[in-house]
């Protein structure tokens, strides 16, 4: 049984749940999604999403409520995957260009993100992109998207737009600047419980 | 190149884009500002959004007169201080506000009864914009008229600058109330409500052009009565499936502590607007972070007492017996 999260303090929150639960269906896994809201909730999942919503709420309240800080630890160990949507791509980032005193990140990947990189609401997007370990290019939705300017160290760059990287793959760790959980096509949650089960077999 | 072919699919201000905005501003409060400043101090407290004013709700109330649109360069300050979105509003049915707000870059469009209404028949096509629309509402009728027009978030209209909680409670019950009781009704009576809710574009149709509408009389836009009412019909069969509106639905109008904030939530939004709320109380720094602590925890009673505690004064509120002017009332 595994047992994946979505830290629920604010924005989209439900359609992780949601997804998650059609992905473990299509998967034939038996798996429990849950709302985490607190630092023991953190302790007891096998893997956590950071959804999308403000990147300066979510990280607030990430700290405030210390799931930040299990995740954290959680993930140095190697003991967690994290997904991290849009601003919590951002949560992600070890490095954050412009405002980024305002996001409290949790320094895990090893890559540097811009926020609203395209421009305010109106410059949202919807595109078909190639990733990395999809045979088939997805239907990508970007919403005041960041992009990842930079990746360092372990991280390696998995969908690019126009050149620049838009989804970003770490060891456990899984960061997308647009929105799997707003379409029905669940093979990014897929790929992100795959990393779960790499490690010990193969989903 | 493969790339360029795909530039050829990018695709801006879908409905998927617009409601997928809103859907990112859930569990999260939306307050009014008037400077750049306050935008600030709303930013740092933990705001998703803020909404750019000239006045507060409760001072349009006290000025009186004809409320429009806020001075462009004073929403374009408030956009260029703080990284969150930026939202403004626009008097109801005026779509050249709406688009001179489009045009400045905002990012979501509140038609709003807080303005005074600039159209006596109806209320802007939203389906036009690329800029994702907010609009209130007072019962599931209007919810749904507006969704049908294209708003991408709905919120409670409640009493705007009162402070007074009531209305934002009654519209909320009305609404949430209606949703479940549609469990209860089969095809054939949601057909009957769907009607129902369509007869205020008939009746405004028919004012306009002083005599019955037949089957060709456009009604909204090119739409005539026969096609609104089967798209309403869609949008309520959706809602009884769903048992929820198949937007955000938000609380707004008198939310004024944060116990109003999270009892908001415990009936059901999916977040909240606090207008007058926060910098009409005497130390607005920790109000607003009061609030948004208590719409994350608004199931957590230890939180709400917790974040309650020393906050100052909240805004003084108004007894709605005592009210001249109901801004609710606005919008149809």
């Amino acid at each position: 049984m595994v047992k994946v999260g979505v830290f629920s303090a604010q924005g989209a929150v439900t359609e992780h749940i949601y997804m998650l639960r059609k992905t473990f269906e299509e998967m034939d896994i038996q798996g429990k999604a849950i709302l985490v809201k607190s630092r023991e909730e953190a302790r007891e999942i096998d893997g956590i999403i950071i959804p999308g919503g403000e990147s300066t709420t979510i990280s607030r309240l990430l700290e405030r409520t210390g799931v930040g800080e299990a995740i954290k630890r959680r993930a140095e160990d190697g003991d967690i995957v994290v997904m991290g949507v849009c601003a919590g791509c951002i949560i992600l980032a070890k490095s954050i260009e412009d405002g980024g005193e305002k996001v409290k990140s949790l320094a895990l990947m090893d890559m540097k993100v811009r926020r609203n990189a395209f421009g305010r609401q109106r410059e949202s997007f919807e595109v078909d992109l190639e990733v990395k370990g999809l045979s088939k290019p997805y239907h990508a939705v970007f919403i005041r998207a960041p992009i990842i300017e930079e990746v360092f160290g372990k991280c390696e760059p998995i969908a690019y737009f126009r050149n620049k990287i838009v989804a970003a793959r770490q060891d456990k760790l899984l960061a997308l600047c647009f929105h799997p959980e707003l379409t029905e096509d669940t093979r990014i949650h897929r790929l992100f419980l795959s990393l779960h089960y790499g490690s010990q077999e193969n989903a | 190149m493969a790339r360029e072919i795909r530039l050829e699919q990018l695709r801006h201000g879908t409905e998927l884009l617009k409601r997928g905005f809103a859907k990112m501003q859930k569990g999260g409060v939306i307050m009014d500002v008037t400077n750049a400043e306050q935008a600030i101090i709303a930013e740092e407290a933990g705001a998703v959004a803020v909404m750019a004013l000239e006045k507060v709700p409760a001072d349009i109330r006290a000025s009186g007169g004809v409320a429009r649109m806020a001075d462009p360069k004073k929403i374009q300050e408030i956009m260029d201080a703080v990284s969150i979105p930026v939202m403004a509003k626009c008097r109801i049915g005026h779509f050249v506000e709406a688009q001179a707000l489009e045009a400045l870059g905002v990012d979501m469009i509140d038609e709003s009864e807080v303005l005074t209404p600039a159209d006596p028949f109806y209320h802007i096509d939203k389906r036009k914009f690329k800029v994702p629309f907010v609009c209130g509402c007072r019962n599931l009728g209007e919810a749904v008229r507006r969704i049908w027009e294209g708003a991408a978030m709905i919120r409670t209209k409640g009493e705007a600058g009162t402070g007074n909680v009531v209305e934002a409670i009654r519209h909320m019950r009305i609404v949430m109330g209606m949703i479940r009781h549609l469990k209860r009704m089969e095809d054939e009576d949601l057909y009957l409500l769907a009607e129902e809710y369509a007869q205020s574009y008939a009746k405004a149709a028919e004012q306009i052009i002083g005599r019955e509408i037949d089957s060709d009389t456009p009604v909204f836009g090119e739409y005539v009565y026969d096609d609104v009412k089967q798209e309403i019909f869609e949008i309520l069969k959706e809602i009884k499936e769903m048992q929820r509106l198949p937007v955000v639905n938000f609380a707004a109008g008198g939310i004024a502590t944060p116990a109003d904030a999270a009892i908001m939530m415990q009936l059901g939004s999916d977040g909240v607007f606090v207008g007058s709320g926060i910098f009409k109380s005497s130390d607005p720094e920790k109000r607003a972070r009061a609030i948004v602590e208590a719409v994350a925890h608004f199931d957590e009673p230890e939180v709400i007492v917790e974040v309650s505690k020393d906050i100052g004064e909240a805004m003084p509120g108004i007894e709605m017996k005592e009210l001249k002017v109901r801004l609710q009332e606005r919008g149809w």
